[in-house]
């Protein structure tokens, strides 16, 4: 299109209370990461949605490949031992 | 599974089109079986391009639609009524924000979107080329406009692909003050003196056949539809979510005391739903081909607002340069 400069995107993520996770609420454009955490507030908090922003740029994040998703998480399929249910323990045992 | 990337390699072009007929396959099994598409999942091209033109659409609907209204923020009857619609308009704005991020997932800049806005190549809803004359107006496009929005938005709720899901959960989410606020100021109107009254009568004239043209065109005439709907981006069809509209809001304008201005509007009991008259879909193409009322000084405004904004916007980039070359001088010698 042309040779000037564009604000870079911004993955978003909200801490909606304390005690909870941050988490992933969508992405925007921001020229530097303070007008970022500027345009969340406006963006993803605009009914108390939160009380904490993190700002990540997008290039940033390292994604798994979902094409390789079978092979990355198929591993753990099979082994079902690392489930507590696993296990047969017999009534009479309690408090395990 | 290395073995089938050689395989692939080597391959004849009948076999790779035999490879991807079988991803497709494998796509639309995805969809039938109500999984969401993600970013980078494999996806068909149409698809993708549906989905670029349905999402940026809808982007740009949003943000021509803060301008009708934002004609009456400084002209809004008190400073509550004010207050209230600021913040809607800013939630439009949000709205175009969400929707320009999900359309961009599917690897179009917002650069890209907002030069085929500008340019006049891209569409938006016919519904923002219509003048807002009055403050009853404000309360027509809140009930009526946000209401046919809201319809058409819930569904979108379960599309197949993940970020517009995602953001349309948020956008309904808020949508429903948007109807709520609207409504209440058309009952506020239609319950003061005959004059309020008229002018709410006289909006929702203005307003009633725009908004049952916001469904779109008879699922009969509608190019998109079919597809869509395997695929799972659209749930209904365009016919049937203007009759839902149009039973929900009979009984709201009946409440009003405010009359549908539609002769031919009756219930039918056997079909159980409300029969309507026609729509008239040659002012349909016509607003849409750029021949509305306003289209023109709608995407003036727009020009307009990204031209006065260029400064602001390379202010913004020199800035964080300085911060940045600063940082990194004190790091390196502080």
């Amino acid at each position: 299109m042309d040779d000037k400069r564009h604000w870079p995107l911004y993955e978003v993520f909200v801490r909606a209370r304390g005690g909870l996770d941050h988490k992933h609420v969508g992405s925007l454009h921001a020229a530097d990461a303070r007008m970022a955490i500027d345009h969340a507030r406006d963006l993803y908090t605009r009914r108390e949605e939160g009380v904490s922003l993190w700002v990540v740029r997008s290039t940033d994040i390292t994604a798994s490949d979902p094409a390789e998703a079978d092979s990355l998480f198929e591993p753990a399929r099979d082994k079902i031992y690392r489930h507590p249910t696993f296990y047969d323990i017999p009534d009479e045992v309690k408090t395990l | 599974m290395y073995t089938q990337g050689l395989d692939v390699q080597g391959a004849s072009a009948a076999e790779r089109a035999e490879g991807a007929c079988a991803a497709e396959e494998r796509f639309q099994a995805r969809v039938d079986a109500e999984e969401k598409i993600e970013a980078k999942d494999w996806m068909p091209a149409r698809y993708r391009s549906t989905l670029i033109r349905q999402i940026s659409q809808h982007a740009h609907s949003e943000i021509v639609g803060m301008l009708p209204e934002g004609n009456w923020i400084t002209r809004a009857p008190t400073l509550l009524r004010k207050s209230i619609l600021i913040a809607k308009v800013q939630d439009e704005a949000g709205h175009g924000a969400y929707l320009y991020s999900a359309a961009e997932t599917l690897g179009v800049s917002r650069d890209q979107l907002i030069d085929q806005l500008l340019s006049g190549k891209a569409k938006y809803s016919s519904i923002f080329n219509y003048p807002t004359p009055t403050w009853a107006d404000v309360g027509a496009i809140g009930w009526l406009v946000d209401g046919a929005a809201i319809m058409n938005q819930i569904p979108l709720c379960r599309c197949s692909y993940g970020p517009y899901a995602r953001a349309m959960v948020r956008v309904c989410r808020e949508e429903s003050f948007h109807q709520r606020q609207g409504y209440d100021i058309m009952l506020q109107l239609s319950r003061g003196t005959p004059e309020q009254k008229r002018m709410a009568q006289e909006a929702l004239n203005r307003w009633w056949w725009p908004a049952l043209m916001m469904f779109g065109p008879p699922d009969a005439a509608s190019t998109h539809g079919t597809e869509s709907q395997r695929w799972k981006i659209k749930r209904f069809s365009n016919d049937e979510l203007r009759q839902k509209f149009v039973d929900f809001t009979v009984p709201q304008a009946q409440f009003l005391g405010l009359t549908l201005p539609d002769p031919a509007l009756r219930w039918n009991e056997a079909q159980q739903r409300h029969e309507f008259g026609a729509i008239d879909w040659d002012e349909f193409d016509r607003v849409l081909k750029g021949h509305g009322p306003c289209n023109a000084e709608r995407l003036a405004a727009r020009r307009n607002a990204h031209a006065e904004g260029a400064w602001v916007r390379e202010a913004a980039l020199a800035y964080a340069d300085k911060q940045r070359t600063r940082r990194e001088s004190e790091q390196r010698y502080g």
